[in-house]
């Protein structure tokens, strides 16, 4: 092996422009591969965490059919104490009891439709981020109390301390009015929540909608987004027959999807790449045998196996595949470091990250994965577009092969 | 010049295998160019084909104060009756006026947040919600019709069926709560299921009467006849009110769309460069190759007087024979691929998330001329950069050294 190791090494510089054309293409697929890849999964998980963490929750309790439906109607009995129930069970995960109806807010000079949310005051810090983004005044606590979006406090012409009044329909169907104080006024950055959630507590929501001790659902956030399905099994156990318990895949299905979608044609675009790498490294391989006919005739008339030089052939383009993985994964890795530093940002972003609940500018994070995913691939791929050359050998005639010019 | 073109073409096919591994390179590599850029492009331009044809319009006349405070209070200042006078022959395909404000709706069983639009149906039967599949029930028939069309998605959220009675809520310029009944006369799909729970439509006058603002609308919309030049539309829209009106581009009434053209323009050149970088470490490396296994020759033909000159002509055309007879392939293989998908390609499996994007589920390709062009004139100019080094070097030999070369 090592005498082979050693030709295979020679052999490469024998041609030192070809060899580095050759790692030229792997290296700059695979510095793009280790970007992009960083880059995506990055966003991904700044997608799926801002748009949980601001109010879904990782995973809810509901009624069922609730999750299609969403009507008054399908609720969860006596959610109060339930709530609590889960929350001594499984200490280490947030759990906040929610119900939800559709109103129309008015304030002394405008009215918009919204939707209204009754929290528990003290637990809905742990389930949300609204809580935390109050930027004008406070979270609700008890009693007639609200907090808005800061852009419909805008709409409504309202500031803190001001009196706001909700019209809608109780649970039963019947009118439902209240007269609440604006207690505080939030500032998520995701235009849909500003404009359009009202939060009161819990209690006052079910008084004003005649709940009678119901709510809508229970969010639940599990300590990290990979914990989330054992979560789901083990409180799903504890739950009653009656309930269902729903992952953020099927609570926001457009974000599993819209990532899927992403994957799905980043992907593409990666293999069109990998594929021109291989084309690239075939012509090296094959050009590489071809030039060298008579010297493998004449070692093949001393005795070595076929299936030796074809080893050889496969050694020099892993040679090369190693120099590319290492030569691309650490350029990757400081390019993306380096954007992971100062950030990175598009033309145009700011209004695509808006909508998908994304800072605008961006942090590209690494981990072993993103960094080495791409290039092993390249390597592989390599590998096995030298196997058409490495074969070939096969079929030489040692005679023939030394008589070529 | 034809001798060297004669050259360079069977110099190409002595090594028929590296030649056409070659050749297969730039194929796949172009259709992907080609082919890549129809689907974004086509996504994008039904992106905002079905986004300004259901609201914004080509551009929009509105209260300057209505961006930020999208009510009744924020009317047009110009009676709805004068603006046809001020609006005809302004070159606008087409146009209309629109009062649009939010409102809450109500079933027996459900509520929800809306947005209310008083529409003229015969000015937009043409291109409100393009394709406007009134999958159930009656369009609007009048300005003065007294029937609302929900969204599919809204009804089934009301739980209530075409036929009955809905209440809508909505503020006067006063803000007291003006309410009335209306009876569901139809019900529309739209591409995107959130614009089937966001608009309800009913006839204008209906609206303003509820409303008590006769003869008022919030914004009159105006199609010119090409949704990336709008500016001709919007000049002549702004000639048609005065100063106290803004007027604005979709571009700028949708910030996401209009975004989303730029950077789709912007993505598509990326796309082809990066191809092509990926391309030309293999191009240069068959020009080397092809340099280095003749350099005798390449000596031999100096020595009996050819011009450097034409030695790098023949190694440059050599290279773009090979890149043009790839250019073709990879023409022709996007070409039949995209008309493999008359119907477009069905991803209704993420369709979701694509709605989330703004996207429908039918992706649809969109081969553009000028995409095609960006393409194949990138591959050619990058292609003739980067095989200008081998054919330099080739044309520097010195005929001695290069003749007793041995290999």
């Amino acid at each position: 092996m090592e005498i082979t190791l050693r030709l295979a090494w020679r052999n490469l510089w024998r041609q030192p422009r070809r060899t580095w054309l050759t790692i030229g293409a792997m290296v700059f697929s695979n510095v793009l591969l280790v970007f992009m890849i960083s880059l995506q999964f990055s966003v991904y998980d700044l997608m799926i965490n801002n748009s949980l963490r601001a109010f879904s929750g990782h995973m809810q309790v509901q009624a069922p059919g609730y999750i299609d439906d969403g009507s008054m109607r399908q609720t969860v009995a006596e959610i109060v104490p339930l709530a609590s129930e889960l929350r001594s069970d499984f200490p280490d995960v947030d759990i906040a009891a929610r119900a939800t109806g559709f109103v129309l807010a008015s304030s002394e000079q405008r009215s918009y439709g919204i939707a209204v949310y009754g929290v528990e005051p003290a637990f809905e810090p742990g389930a949300s981020s609204i809580p935390g983004l109050v930027t004008d005044g406070r979270f609700v606590e008890s009693g007639d109390e609200v907090i808005i979006g800061v852009v419909l406090a805008r709409n409504l012409r309202v500031s803190v301390g001001d009196e706001l009044t909700m019209l809608g329909s109780g649970r039963d169907g019947s009118f439902a009015a209240a007269v609440l104080t604006i207690v505080g006024i939030f500032d998520s950055g995701i235009p849909d929540l500003d404009r359009s959630i009202a939060e009161i507590p819990l209690a006052t929501f079910q008084d004003v909608f005649y709940m009678r001790g119901s709510g809508h659902h229970i969010a639940i956030n599990a300590p990290s987004i990979d914990a989330v399905a054992d979560y789901q099994q083990r409180i799903g156990a504890v739950l009653p027959d009656d309930l269902e318990l729903h992952d953020w895949t099927a609570l926001q299905p457009g974000l599993k999807q819209a990532i899927t979608a992403d994957i799905g044609s980043s992907f593409f675009a990666y293999a069109i790449l990998v594929i021109l790498v291989a084309f690239s490294v075939l012509n090296t391989g094959l050009m590489s045998v071809l030039e060298r006919t008579r010297e493998f005739g004449i070692l093949m008339a001393l005795g070595i196996a076929p299936g030796r030089l074809g080893r050889l052939v496969l050694l020099e383009t892993a040679l090369m595949g190693v120099i590319g993985i290492l030569l691309g994964a650490f350029l990757g890795g400081l390019l993306t470091g380096y954007f992971g530093a100062t950030g990175f940002v598009m033309p145009g972003m700011e209004e695509m990250a808006v909508r998908f609940n994304l800072p605008a500018r961006l942090y590209p994070g690494i981990s072993v994965a993103t960094l080495f995913a791409g290039p092993i691939v390249v390597f592989l791929v390599s590998i096995l577009a030298t196997l058409y050359p490495a074969f070939r050998l096969n079929r030489l005639q040692p005679v023939e092969a030394m008589r070529a010019a | 010049m034809r001798i060297l073109i004669k050259l360079a073409w069977r110099n190409l096919f002595r090594n028929h295998r590296r030649t056409l591994i070659m050749l297969s390179a730039i194929t796949v590599g172009v259709w992907a160019m080609i082919f890549m850029t129809a689907m974004t492009q086509g996504m994008v331009t039904q992106m905002i084909h079905d986004g300004i044809s259901v609201i914004p319009g080509h551009a929009q006349a509105r209260n300057p104060q209505y961006g930020d405070d999208p009510t009744v209070n924020n009317l047009l200042p110009v009676p709805d009756s004068e603006i046809a006078g001020r609006l005809e022959g302004g070159g606008f395909s087409s146009w209309t006026t629109r009062l649009s404000v939010p409102a809450v709706i109500s079933s027996e069983r459900e509520s929800r947040g809306v947005t209310l639009l008083g529409i003229d149906p015969e000015r937009e039967a043409d291109f409100t919600f393009v394709e406007i599949d009134t999958i159930d029930g009656r369009y609007l028939e009048s300005v003065s019709d007294e029937g609302v069309l929900v969204g599919a998605k809204l009804l089934e959220t009301l739980k209530t069926k075409v036929g009955n009675r809905i209440v809508l809520m909505s503020q006067t310029p006063d803000n007291d709560i003006a309410d009335r009944g209306f009876r569901i006369v139809g019900v529309f799909s739209a591409k995107v299921e959130l614009w089937e729970e966001t608009w309800v439509l009913t006839g204008k006058e209906t609206l303003q009467t509820m409303l008590g603002v006769p003869d008022q609308v919030t914004q009159a919309i105006v199609f010119g006849d090409n949704y990336r030049q709008v500016d001709a539309v919007s000049d002549s829209l702004r000639k048609a009110f005065d100063d106290t009106v803004s007027v604005q581009r979709w571009t700028e009434l949708d910030r996401y769309l209009g975004t989303m053209l730029e950077v789709m323009d912007g993505f598509t050149l990326v796309w082809v460069v990066v191809i092509f970088l990926a391309l030309s470490f293999g191009l240069v490396n068959t020009l080397v190759m092809a340099v280095f296994e003749r350099v005798r020759e390449i000596g031999l033909m100096l020595a009996l007087g050819m011009r450097p000159s034409s030695i790098l002509g023949q190694i440059v055309i050599e290279s773009m024979l090979l890149l043009a007879i790839g250019l073709a392939l990879g023409n022709v293989l996007a070409w039949l691929s995209v008309k493999a998908f008359p119907d477009g390609i069905d991803i209704s499996i993420v369709a979701k998330g694509m709605e989330m994007m703004g996207a429908s589920s039918i992706l649809m390709l969109d081969l553009r001329l000028q995409d095609v062009v960006l393409a194949n004139s990138v591959v050619l100019i990058l292609g003739f950069l980067a095989s200008l080094s081998p054919a330099w070097r080739a044309s520097r030999y010195d005929p001695i050294e290069a003749i007793h070369k041995v290999d």
